[in-house]
């Protein structure tokens, strides 16, 4: 299903305008701090962004509100919630909570690590592809439209199983590899509309290397599409690590909310009556992949003009600084689609 | 006419790529675990079977790498794909038959309510922006796409089976009945399909809604939409005749090309409601290490996903007259 929704968000983003005006001034570090300035505004990314850190901060100082080792097997078997185990025990004896709160670190660390190198692998090919051109765009574009239209989870499973066992590691490599095709074929249009612009003419006949073009004005000209599909890609890695990790892929011993629910089904949780262990693991997948969206969708509105929010014509003033347009107008002024 | 011959280039292409890729990884992993399965199965299987796996797994041959390939190609073109290790001795095209018709059901009639109604959604989303259903159902459909949907799955098997009694939450059919096109049968699997349905819509719609609704806001802004305004045409012809005939094209290739992700099932949430579909399937043949019946549905999956592809660009170029000026 997620397939679907990538298949029809592909098509919405397609129009998204990713580019900034690199005549204005557009480095890096300008254009993160504008969208923070944007995402301050758009009471969704607010929200979505809350909710990360939450989530980051769980991740990294999970002993600091769960003082129980989350694998040891040291209380009495299938619990009820209590508020010595808030939300119980499994049929092992583990405390539920401490599984909870501990299993934040492998699944935020696989979204984020496969997230951030999959945008990268993305970066690289779609680059190569739109600048190089010629027989180098031939190739490189024929593996992205493969790997685009091969369904991706049916793919992940049949790799994972001739994959004799896989960790955290070999999870995150072949969701990696199944996951850049998308952002590729974005940022190789991106470079293609970008890269007769008159600032590359201009840099190409300063006499700077290929290199130092794509790094100091390509790059920094495509932050926002960049960002995108960092977005995308990570609700994506949440959900599909999340699902193997369900079927029993990648080390069951771990700690995730995905073998959480592993162990929940294949204790037959719901059947027996401890719901919360298959409750509240899927609940904050959930809850994970919603701040990553909110954040996406609110990203949308912020950069292309046509969706931000405009006042119903009978409706409330916009203050002019928080107004998203003016703040997209600087943001990105050019549109190529 | 050179755009599609172009993408029935890249159809051939892709088709070679996935075939090969089915061919070189088992052959590629470490430790090949195939040779371990066959030792399993020695003595239980005939020895054409077996050898048809050897050839399939590309294990226990003196041959060359090339002339496996090439006795592998000769035996997908002959449609023998082998005897399933799982459901021995069926063949896997009987397995595959056995389970097809009931993944096309339950995913290919929700994609299509999904694409109606998040359209749907979409078409006025847009038009009334701003209002109450604006406001309410594009973001919670949209969250809803990050949910899995196995876990709703799991969710309604607790409310609405085994709490309130009211669907049955496990397998296809009624395990007493035997499949036959009697209106009792085909009721009993209906009812056995609604919760997956719900599951699969939920997480589903959003990604239609986004979609619709975005591309109808760029309609909207377009000269021509002003124009029919201008000429005091009624607000539901414009709405319809005018903005959403134009934005649905992306809505519409999108529903192309998920008609083919419909054989790919819907694996999660087969496996969560013991649905015995082709996603399932694939789950047991994993479980099984049934590497025949795998990479036949891999092959399956892949090639309903290109024919859909093909499709959906038949239809860009069809209904966009844009498509066929541009390449």
């Amino acid at each position: 299903m997620a397939m679907i929704f990538e298949a029809a968000a592909a098509q919405s983003a397609g129009q998204l305008p990713g580019s900034t005006e690199p005549g204005s001034g557009g480095n890096a570090s300008q254009a993160i701090g504008r969208m923070w300035k944007a995402i301050r505004s758009n009471g969704k990314a607010l929200a979505g962004a809350i909710l990360l850190a939450i989530f980051t901060l769980l991740a990294i100082f999970p002993w600091a509100i769960a003082k129980d080792n989350p694998s040891a097997e040291i209380y009495k078997a299938s619990l009820g919630p209590s508020t010595a185990h808030l939300f119980g025990t499994t049929s092992y004896g583990q405390d539920l909570f401490a599984q909870a709160v501990w299993g934040t670190r492998e699944t935020l660390i696989i979204a984020v690590v496969s997230g951030v190198l999959s945008t990268f692998l993305s970066v690289i090919m779609g680059l190569a592809a739109g600048y190089l051109g010629g027989a180098w765009d031939s190739v490189l574009n024929f593996i992205t439209d493969v790997l685009l239209v091969v369904p991706t989870f049916p793919l992940l499973i049949i790799i994972v199983a001739y994959l004799p066992k896989v960790g955290v590691p070999g999870l995150i490599l072949v969701l990696v590899v199944t996951g850049y095709s998308y952002g590729a074929r974005q940022l190789r249009a991106q470079t293609l509309s970008v890269r007769s612009r008159d600032y590359l003419e201009a840099a190409r006949v300063r006499g700077e290397r290929r290199f130092y073009v794509i790094m100091v004005e390509i790059i920094p000209s495509m932050t926002s599409l960049i960002v995108a599909t960092f977005l995308g890609t990570a609700v994506y890695n949440v959900l599909a690590a999340a699902g193997l990790q369900f079927l029993g892929f990648g080390d069951p011993s771990s700690v995730s909310w995905g073998t959480m629910l592993y162990w929940a089904e294949n204790n037959e949780a719901l059947q027996t009556g401890q719901y919360l262990w298959a409750i509240v693991p899927g609940a904050l997948i959930a809850l994970l992949g919603a701040a990553f969206v909110l954040v996406n969708y609110a990203f949308d509105e912020i950069s292309n003009p046509a969706l931000a929010r405009v006042p119903l014509s009978r409706g409330r003033r916009l203050n002019p600084v928080t107004n998203p347009i003016s703040i997209y107008r600087r943001l990105s002024a050019n549109r190529s689609s | 006419m050179r755009f599609l011959l172009r993408r029935a280039g890249f159809f051939v292409l892709t088709l070679w790529a996935c075939i090969t890729l089915n061919f070189l990884l088992p052959r590629l992993m470490p430790g090949n675990p195939a040779i371990a399965l066959l030792a399993k199965f020695h003595g239980r299987l005939s020895p054409v079977a077996l050898k048809a796996i050897e050839i399939a797994l590309g294990v226990n041959t003196h041959e060359s790498l090339w002339s496996q390939y090439f006795s592998y190609l000769h035996n997908l073109a002959s449609g023998n794909l082998g005897v399933s290790i799982t459901f021995f001795p069926d063949s896997v095209s009987s397995v595959i038959r056995g389970a097809i018709l009931y993944t096309l059901g339950l995913v290919g009639v929700t994609t299509i309510i999904a694409f109606i109604l998040g359209t749907l959604i979409g078409i006025v989303g847009a038009w009334r922006r701003g209002g109450w259903l604006d406001s309410l159902l594009p973001p919670i459909f949209v969250i809803g796409t990050a949910i899995p949907p196995f876990w709703i799955g799991m969710l309604l098997i607790l409310v609405c089976g085994i709490k309130l009694h009211w669907f049955p939450y496990d397998f296809a059919y009624d395990p007493s009945l035997s499949p036959s096109l009697t209106p009792a049968f085909i009721g009993n699997v209906i009812e056995h399909s609604i919760l997956p349905a719900i599951a699969l819509l939920v997480t589903s719609i959003g990604g239609w809604i986004l979609t619709m609704r975005n591309t109808m806001i760029t309609t909207l802004a377009e000269d021509y939409v002003k124009m029919a305004r201008a000429k005091g045409l009624p607000s539901r012809r414009i709405m319809l005749d005018y903005a959403a005939r134009n934005a649905i094209l992306p809505n519409l290739s999108g529903f192309a090309m998920s008609i083919g992700f419909v054989v790919s099932g819907a694996v999660l949430v087969e496996y969560v409601f013991n649905y015995n579909g082709l996603g399932y399937l694939l789950v047991q043949a994993l479980d099984s290490e049934d590497y025949p019946l795998m990479q036949a549905l891999f092959l399956l999956i892949t090639v309903a996903v290109l024919i859909a592809i093909l499709l959906a660009d038949l239809v860009t170029v069809i209904l966009d007259p844009r498509t066929r000026a541009a390449r």
